[in-house]
Parts: C-alpha cells; structure tokens; sequence
C-alpha cells in the first residue's frame, strides 16, 4: 500500500458583523420571519441599484491587516452570473480578479507543539443568498430572502494543510481571530462560519497535486474533520483499487457520515464574471489603512507572546488563555486584581491564576453549557479565593470547595471560608498536638512505618487530616510528620 | 396654443394665473385621447392621477409656490419606475409590473411638481432603434404613419413631437433619445454619465444607460435637466458634481453680435466620410450658422470611432444578459402556466415573457461573457472602449465639442429593417461613441430631407451640458427648424 499524502484548502465563509447588508440598507439580524429583511435591493426588483456598505469594507481590512495581507488599493466587484431561486438577481455580486485582500498568513498550534504557517490567498467580500425553505410545503418550495445580501468574507487558504487535524486548527484559529476583530459573531449553527473543503491526496514525494474534490457547506468543526476523514479514506480506497478520483462537488452527509456527489466539473456552471456595473472600483488609500489599524485590538498570537514573555507562561497556557479575546480578558482581569490585592507579589502568581482559569473555571462553565461572559464568579471573586491560597488560608484542595460555593453563590470566598470553618491550620503546635494524638492512637502502624513501610506515611497523613476536617496546612503536616515518625521527639 | 408654448411661457402663464395646472393637464390628455391611437406613442395613460397631481400643483401656485416645472404636464419613458403605476418596459415581461417606487428622476419631478400624464412606448426594455420591438406594438412617427419614429425612446419623442405633452423624459444607451429626438424633430439631450441617477431605471446596459430630456428647444431642456440631475446616492455610479444653473447659463448676455464667440467646434473626419450628400449639407448648413455667430471649426479625428458599433454591440449584450437574469418568473412579472418544474419555469416565463430582439441580445452577451471567449469579445471591446474614450479625450483638448450628424438616414420606413438586425444597428453609428466614452450629447433640428427631419449632433466632455445647451440654445435663436411640426399636430 502507498504512503498517501493529504492535501486540503480551505474556503472558510465569514459573515460580516454589519448591521446592514452589502449593498442594501436592510437589516442583517437572524431569525426574523421569512423576507421581513429583504428591501427592493434584495428581491432585485426592476431598477433598483447596489450601494456598498462602508463598514463590510473596513472589516475586510480589518481582517487583512490582522494577516499581514496586502490590501488592494483599488480592488473590484464582479458579477457570478447563474440561475437559482434564492438568488433574485441570477448574479451574486463577488470579487474575482481583484479581492480587496491577498497573500496574508496565519501561524495555527498543532497538538503537538508544532506551530506551522498557513498561506491565505486571498479574502474578497460578496453577498450571500437568501434560502430555500421546503418543509411544509407540497408541490412548491418557499424562498427566504432575509439572508440574501448579507455581507460575507471568504478566506481563502492555500493548500497548505495536510490532516483533518490541521484543517481544523486552522478553522479554529480563522474562528478565533474573526471574533478578536468583532467582524464575525463566529455563530456556526446560525451559519455565520462555514468552510468549503478542497481535498486530494497523492502519493508522498510527488509534487503534483491529485485531482480535488470540494465538499460543501461545512458547518462545524467535527463536520470539517469527519467529512476530510471521510474523503481522504474514499479517495485513497478509489485510487488503490484502480480508479480516478473526479473534479466534483460534494456534499457532507452527517447523519451517513459521507460525502456524496453534487455536480461534475462538466456540470459545473459557467459563471461568466465580469465587473459589475453598478459599483465603482473599491478604493482604499493609506490614510484608510492607518485608519483601521489603529482600531486593531492585540491579536491571539500577540497576545501569546506577551503572556509567555511577561508572565512566563508556557506556550501551551498562553495559547489557551489568548485563544478567544473575553478569555484573555477574564485572566487578565484576575490578574489585575490579584495585583491590587497583593503588589509585586502577584506577578509570581500567573501561573496559580492561569491554572484556574484553565482548570476549574473553565470545567464549571463547560459543564453549564456557559459563556465566559456568563461566568457565575467574577475575576474579583475568584481573585479573592487565590489570595487565600497565596496567603495559606487555605489549601489547594480546601479552594475546590470553596470555588464551588462561590459558583452557586454570591458570596466572597472569605466569606465562605469563615462560614464554614475552613481556614486552614498553620499553628505548628496545634498540628503537633494532632499528631501527638494520631500517633498515640496507632502504635502498631507506627511500629511498621519505623520498621521500614515508608507508604504508612500516607495513612498518617489522612489521619491528621482527617482529625482537623482537611484544614491542617498539608506542607506544614508533612515536615512535622517526617520529625515526629522518625522518632526525634 | 398651450401645446406649443415653451415651459418658461407656461411657468409664466401658470404663475400670472391665467391657465391653471389642471387646465392644462386636461388639455394635453385630450390631445392624447384623440391622437394617440393612431401614434400608439403611450403605454398607460395616468388620467386620474394627473388630474390630482395636478389639482395639487394648483394649490401650491396658489400657495405662492413657483418653479420652472409646477404644474407642467410631461410623459416619462415606461422604463421609469413609477410608485403605484405599471412599469412595462415596452416587454411582455413587465405587463402585469407594478413598481411599487418611484426612480429619483421620477421622485424629482414629482417633487418639482412635475404631473405625469402617462407612460411612454418604447423598444422592449430599450433595445431598438425604432420602438417596433415593443410589446405594445409600433409607433408612428408624426411626420409619416409609415415611418418609425427611432428608438428605444420612441414613444417619449414621438408623443413630444406631437404636441401630447410639453417635455417627455427617455434613457439613452446608444443613441435612444437622440436618433428619436433627430428623427422626429424635437431636441433631445443625453447627459454625461453619472450626470443623471439611474436608480429605478429598468436597467438594459449598466455602464452605457444614462436618462436625459425630451423637449421643444434647448432652453425648455436646460429647465427640465436642472431638476433631474444631480448626485443620488442610491446610485454609486452618479456623480458628486454640482449640477450648474443651465437656465441661467442660457440667460447670460452675449458679446455683441456673436453669441458664440471664442467656441471651438470639431468637425468629426469620420462623421463625415461616406456621409449621404443632403444629410451633409444639412450640416454644414448648420455649421455656417454656427460660424455666424463667432464659433470657429477645425476637423478632428477619431481614428477608433468606426469601431464603436461592434465595440458597442459586444459590451451592451453583455451587461444586458446578466442585469435581465432578474426576469425569472419567480418574484415579479411574467410567469409561464403551470410550470413543471424549476428549469421549466426559468425556460417558459423567459421564453415566452421576451421578444425576438431581447433574446438575441441575452444570447449575444451570454456568448462573449463565456468561457473561452470573454477575452476575444468582452476584454477587447473594453479596450476598444478605452481607445475610443482615449479619441475624444485628445480631441478635446483642442476643441470644445464636436459635431456631426445624428443619424445616417431620416425615419425610414416601418417594417423596413426589421429582419436585418445588422442594418438595424448601424443606425446607431454616429450616436454610440458618447455612450462608450461617457460623454454629453445633444440632438437638435436641422434641417428636412425628404419632408423628414434630421438632427445636428453635439458631443462635449464629460460635464459640459452646459456648453453643449448654450451652443443648441444659440443656434435654435438663429434658426427655425426646432419650431416646425408635423402637419396634424399643430
């Protein structure tokens, strides 16, 4: 059997976070009542122009700049002529020979650690098309045009990627940086994200590409990946067993799990671009660029850096914490109060904050089915609990607890510590008195434990904990049980 | 008779009080009811509304209101979107279409209380150059019943040159208000483009349609322009330019003796070759006049003009067969009887809502748009448009418009061209250039041949409406040939 190599390019579908569409003045909100949002513009009627909406614009450069892509000082609108009934005018307006932005990159962690660099092509603004509506209706089909007109950004990736896995991190990482912008709500069930997958594989070492399939309209992350797996595995089981793989579209189906066949590159349209009349050449000149630039927020990977270098994170934890901008935001909210709380001695604590944010904080909102800015403790309470850590209030294990209660109260961790008793024991000579006392209780473990059965410290451990309700300092514990069984006293 | 007073005359009368909007409302549409059937030059008579639109109009002169427009009936071309009022397009396709908003040349008009008396005929959905595409059948030309009165906007000249209204507004895309306005005696101005917002103009070809004015002289034009123009911003392809006071521009005093002193006219070389002999002298008779009153002429050439009919006849198709993709049968318009299915209904709603001409114009555009043969047509017609612009740009810098005939021929005959489509679009020949290249472009009276009229043509550049209304207004104070009308319609 052949050593096969993928290859796959991705078309990701960005809807653009205007309030109004394209070229209409109409409303882009979802799920209004079917063509409630469709102006004269939008259903094409007789006469009615294009007018393009400015800010579509500004986020296309937006997103430009955020790839260190050239944006065109002069790029084009163009007409892709065919016939659908959810396209009224028989045209989607597009870009073809000149997309307002081209040859950027984007820098995606895999799993392993390895970052690896993802060429994009090129991005170009078009309208989407409104939808064809068939439930409930027999011997027709109803046409929703509210969607029609809405602004839309496709990325276009070079064929640079060469596993589901890393179709995926790149999906996710144009997912991430679309939402830093504000220029996407990145809503993957209301379609507001959605990829094409362009796939081929050949043999490893030869240079030239295999013959493509793209599969259509994917909409989440593990359709992505399923529907790659899904044709890698076809077009290798067809190559291997004599046949040619066909230029086609196809359609991912996730109840089967497979993708079928759409059309032929024989059925394919001809969709006879040429520049749209109605609409001037898109100029944008320096004073624009440096316009939206200053309105850049700092970026994932900037923002990665920044936490490794100044916080001394690890790649990993600050990949994490930058991967949505309210995330960073939370963390770094922590952050600042723990700084109030504590000084200088705060910036030692990145680290403690960070597992937080990661660990506990990050488990309660997943299994709530919540957004961060849903988080039911906020970073000033949750700063409040570290403190207590910091300061050996309370330990690790203690601060779970408590986390607990702060997420289905209203109250602060202190006050949840004195309410229930929870402030950890740090008295060496309570401690030793606990001791004292659990020794005295267990001779015969202590017998074995001196007479060479070191894991018996554990169970001496449990005991004192045990004894003060899981409060004793367990550092503090430790050092006086090795004194104390060891017999010095 | 107040159908052949000029628009300042009729502002004057309306404002002194001594006729009223709606008098003069009913006297043009009987003058429609009992002449247009035989000219066949409306589509839809708005009787009732114009009546109220004029009533209204009325009260705003008593009111103390005035303006150039207030009160005066006009036809618009029926390829105007018109709130509440079917918008045909001269197509089967758009019978039952009702526009439910009004163009902003429209808007306009009606704000400068403009009273629309009707809709006029026109060649389907503009494409004709002698209005017998229509679905409405034929027009006459006053001149001749026998003759066409030249197209697309046959119907708005046609209906002016019979006195049935006092101004008419038309579109022209290759010559489709000036050959009308040449062939039936009447003036007739194509703005710059992007002069005149093309929002709610049924859209033929988008990058050559521009909308201008029917009317009985320069001056009544200059009135008329003023309050179309201007920039909109529904239409990204109008123009921020300030829209000057023509009116004004005309009323200036002149330099003893010679109105036109110091105008450089161009006489285009290739206008001239192969030009029929009475057309010419018609010309130069008009050239003399000119030169009568101080302009002096110099020949200038376009070396690439001969190529703007197949230049015009590549990108025109084009653009058409994309922007009438809208006519689907799925939202507005015509639709087929009980379609089968999806494609059937694409097929028959298209196949039986168009005509001959708009057919074989969508197949024309779909061909050179197509695969394999986008650059061989389309490319290379853009880049004969470049050229063709590049001609008139260089030709301007030494003169300060250019003049020629308007058409080869008078009216000819109805029926006459109708099988030779080729024939047909040579009609256009000296018309098309200021399409291509974006330019103003006027039409006046000149001169009869053979008991027919024929127009002078003036090009300028691009926003010189106002040198091209000044030079028409002048040579129609000189000369009578704007004030003559067709035997009938006096």
């Amino acid at each position: 059997m052949a050593d096969w190599e993928v290859v796959i390019g991705l078309e990701i579908h960005a809807q653009l976070a205007t309030r109004s569409k394209i070229f209409s003045s109409a409303a882009t909100a979802y799920g209004a009542p079917p063509n409630s949002q469709a102006s004269l513009v939008d259903l094409a009627y007789p006469g009615v122009l294009p007018v393009l909406n400015a800010e579509a614009v500004r986020m296309a450069v937006k997103f430009g700049l955020a790839i260190g892509a050239t944006v065109a000082p002069h790029s084009v609108f163009a007409r892709k002529n065919y016939f659908y009934p959810d396209l009224p005018k028989g045209y989607q307006i597009s870009q073809y020979e000149l997309p307002i932005v081209s040859r950027g990159t984007l820098r995606v962690l895999l799993d392993d650690g390895v970052s690896k660099t993802i060429g994009i092509t090129r991005a170009h603004l078009e309208e989407d098309a409104g939808k064809s509506l068939h439930e409930g209706l027999t011997n027709a089909s109803g046409i929703d045009l509210n969607r029609a007109g809405t602004p839309l950004l496709e990325i276009v990736s070079e064929p640079d990627m060469r596993s589901a896995k890393e179709a995926v991190a790149y999906m996710k990482k144009v997912h991430t940086l679309v939402r830093y912008l504000e220029i996407c709500d990145g809503n993957m069930q209301e379609g507001s994200f959605r990829c094409d997958a362009n796939v081929s594989v050949r043999p490893r070492g030869q240079e030239k590409f295999g013959t493509r399939a793209e599969i259509k309209n994917l909409n989440s992350f593990r359709f992505v990946e399923k529907a790659i797996h899904y044709e890698v595995a076809r077009q290798i089981d067809l190559i291997e067993s004599g046949g040619k793989v066909a230029q086609e579209t196809r359609l991912y189906d996730s109840d089967k799990d497979e993708t079928r066949s759409m059309r032929s590159k024989e059925e394919a349209n001809d969709y006879r671009y040429f520049p749209d009349p109605d609409l001037l050449p898109v100029a944008i000149d320096a004073a624009f660029i440096a316009d939206v630039r200053a309105t850049l927020p700092e970026l994932p990977d900037e923002k990665a850096a920044r936490f490794e270098r100044e916080l001394g994170l690890s790649a990993y934890d600050s990949g994490v914490l930058s991967a949505s901008r309210e995330l960073g935001a939370y963390f770094e909210a922590v952050l600042a109060e723990l700084r109030s709380a504590l000084g200088e001695a705060a910036s030692a604590q990145a680290k403690l904050a960070a597992n937080w944010v990661m660990g506990e904080l990050s488990s309660a909102l997943n299994r709530d089915n919540l957004d961060i800015s849903a988080a039911r403790v906020s970073p000033a309470r949750l700063s409040g609990l570290l403190v207590r850590i910091v300061d050996a209030t309370i330990s690790g294990k203690i601060a779970k607890d408590v986390f607990e209660a702060l997420w289905t109260s209203a109250k602060s961790a202190d006050e949840i510590i004195d309410a229930q008793g929870l402030r950890q024991i740090t008295d060496s000579g309570a401690i030793e008195a606990v001791i004292d006392a659990v020794i005295a209780a267990n001779p015969k473990q202590l017998a074995d434990y001196r007479s060479g059965k070191d894991k018996l410290f554990g169970f001496f451990v449990g005991q004192v904990q045990k004894a003060t309700g899981g409060k004793a300092n367990p550092a503090r514990v430790n050092e006086l049980l090795k004194t104390k069984l060891g017999g010095a006293a | 008779m107040l159908h052949t007073l000029t628009l300042a005359e009729l502002a004057a009368r309306l404002a002194a009080g001594e006729t009223t909007s709606v008098a003069l409302t009913r006297h043009f549409l009987a003058r429609i009811e009992r002449l247009n059937p035989a000219l066949n030059a409306l589509i839809t008579v708005t009787a009732d509304a114009a009546q109220n639109a004029a009533a209204e109009a009325d009260l705003r002169l008593a009111a103390g209101e005035r303006g150039p427009l207030l009160g005066i009936p006009l036809i618009h071309k029926d390829i105007f979107c018109t709130d509440g009022v079917r918008t045909s397009c001269g197509s089967r396709m758009l019978d039952n279409f009702v526009a439910p908003y009004d163009a902003t040349v429209v808007a306009r008009l009606k704000a400068a209380g403009a009273v629309m008396l009707g809709k006029a005929n026109m060649d389907e959905f503009a494409m004709g150059s002698s209005n017998e595409t229509s679905y409405y059948g034929a027009v006459k030309n006053p001149w001749d019943p026998t003759k066409v009165p030249g197209g697309s906007s046959g119907g708005s000249a046609a209906a002016l040159a019979a006195g049935l209204a006092p101004y008419a507004t038309g579109t022209d895309t290759g010559g489709s208000i000036r050959q009308p306005a040449a062939l039936t005696g009447v003036t007739g101005i194509k703005p710059t483009y992007g002069r005149v917002s093309r929002y709610g103009i049924v859209a033929f070809a988008s990058s050559l349609d521009q909308a201008g004015v029917f009317a009985r002289s320069a001056a009544d034009a200059a009135a008329v322009l003023k309050a179309m123009a201007g920039f909109d911003p529904l239409d990204s392809t109008s123009v921020d330019v300030p829209v000057p006071d023509y009116t004004a521009l005309l009323a200036a005093p002149d330099a003893a003796g010679a109105p036109l002193a110091g105008l450089k006219i161009g006489l285009l070389r290739e206008f001239f070759d192969g030009l029929e002999p009475r057309n010419a002298a018609l010309i130069h008779a008009a050239l003399e006049v000119l030169t009568g009153l101080g302009a002096t002429t110099q020949e200038v050439s376009l070396p690439n003009l001969p190529l703007s009919v197949p230049t015009y006849y590549v990108v025109a198709p084009a653009e058409c067969s994309s922007n009438l993709s809208r006519f689907d049968g799925v939202r507005f318009g015509y639709r087929c009887a009980e379609p089968k299915d999806l494609v059937d209904l694409y097929k028959r709603s298209r196949g039986e809502g168009f005509g001959a001409e708009v057919k074989r114009r969508i197949m024309t555009g779909t061909y050179v748009l197509s695969a394999g043969y986008f650059d061989a047509y389309y490319l290379k017609a853009q880049k004969v448009r470049r050229l063709i612009t590049d001609d008139f740009r260089a030709a301007f810098a030494a003169v300060d418009l250019v003049i020629g005939p308007t058409t080869p021929t008078p009216a000819f005959g109805l029926g006459a061209k109708v099988e030779d489509p080729v024939t047909m679009y040579l009609n256009d020949i000296y018309t098309i250039g200021a399409n291509l290249a974006g330019l103003p472009a006027m039409s006046v009276p000149c001169g009869f041949v053979d008991g027919l009229p024929m127009g002078l043509q003036l090009i300028g550049p691009h926003f010189s409406e106002g040198k091209l209304l000044h030079a028409a207004d002048r040579f129609q104070r000189a000369t009578r040939w704007h004030l003559e009308t067709a035997r009938g319609y006096e």
